[in-house]
């Protein structure tokens, strides 16, 4: 059965889908304004840390 | 940073008209959003604790996943809110200004390019697409053959044999999974190339980690899609429509969300070529 989730509103959206949009999207200023923390480096770098912290949470419920 | 120790977070912008957003919306640090006016522009922003958000704090909470999704949650809420009351441009996470000056003059030195994006998001919506591979029913394990329940089989052909049968049939699951993920891509691709018929501008993601999704399988399309709020219902429609004639894949739909994946990657506003950055 073709399963598709409903529009969201009413729940929380998922942490992983709304760190792609606030990691990747946005507009990113570059310049000597800011303290350049959006940088690609380091947004690599927190995927990266994300991914190991997410999949081992998820590790036991992956053999369902 | 300022004498006290405060630095400033920057959420998004918005048009000068659009109304300030309610007080009691808490954002990034739990502090007040506050609209800064320059250029015909309101940049909403956030006075954040430097101890936290200065830049050597940021870049080690930024590891931490817990601070991570509670600073992501709290950003998005504020720029949800303001996408409610008019077109917005939401800034990266964790852009910070040392004070308001840099963020006034920001204002004024891209203001071109903010008006440019406002005036292109207007009256739309992101729409986000996410495609798994539909893997077949395994059904029970066929597990050691039986034997024939009904009526003895005189023949001795060897394919009827219980180990020989029970191979056979673990080979054609084995085959009917890897052709069910390539009928999968090929489903995503019909997909996105229809959803993309029906929006302005479409983005693609990177497919997120199995189980990061929630789902065992995987993923084959991971795609944002700029919808102009006219064509939202004709569009989740056409999403239910693909679902039930691509049955290689499962669809899911979220959002609507704040244009994210549509004001460019760098440099204020940028331009719409989505997909295109780096």
């Amino acid at each position: 059965m073709t399963e598709l989730s409903p529009a969201i509103g009413d729940q929380r959206v998922a942490l992983v889908d709304l760190l792609d949009r606030v990691l990747a999207g946005g507009v990113v200023i570059t310049g000597e304004v800011t303290l350049s923390i959006a940088e690609v480096d380091l947004v690599t770098v927190s995927l990266r840390a994300l991914v190991t912290s997410v999949s081992a949470l998820l590790e036991d419920q992956d053999d369902r | 940073m300022t004498a006290d120790g405060r630095c400033v977070w920057l959420y998004a912008v918005t048009g000068d008209g659009a109304p300030a957003p309610a007080g009691a919306l808490a954002g990034v640090g739990a502090g007040p959003v506050r609209p800064l006016r320059a250029a015909g522009l309101a940049a909403l922003v956030g006075d954040v604790d430097q101890r936290e958000f200065g830049e050597a704090a940021l870049r080690r909470n930024l590891e931490d996943l817990g601070w991570l999704e509670q600073t992501a949650r709290a950003h998005h809420a504020v720029i949800e809110a303001a996408g409610t009351r008019g077109p917005v441009v939401p800034l990266r996470l964790a852009t910070v200004y040392r004070s308001d000056a840099g963020v006034l003059t920001m204002l004024r030195d891209y203001a071109a390019d903010f008006r440019a994006a406002l005036s292109r998001l207007a009256g739309c919506r992101e729409w986000g697409v996410k495609a798994f591979a539909a893997v077949p029913d395994p059904g029970p394990d066929p597990g050691p053959d039986p034997g024939p329940a009904g009526p003895p089989d005189d023949r001795e052909d060897p394919a009827s044999r219980p180990g020989t049968a029970y191979l056979r049939r673990r080979r054609a699951q084995l085959t009917s999974r890897t052709s069910a993920r390539q009928e999968a891509t090929a489903g995503a691709q019909a997909v996105h190339a229809e959803l993309s018929r029906l929006s302005v501008s479409a983005r693609l993601y990177p497919p997120q980690a199995p189980g990061l999704a929630g789902q065992a399988a995987p993923m084959v399309l991971n795609a944002a899609y700029l919808v102009a709020d006219e064509q939202a219902g004709e569009f989740a429609a056409a999403v239910t429509d693909l679902a039930g004639r691509h049955r290689s894949v499962r669809l899911g739909l979220t959002g609507p969300w704040p244009a994210y994946s549509f004001v460019g990657g760098s440099d204020a506003g940028g331009s719409d070529t989505a997909g295109e950055r780096r």
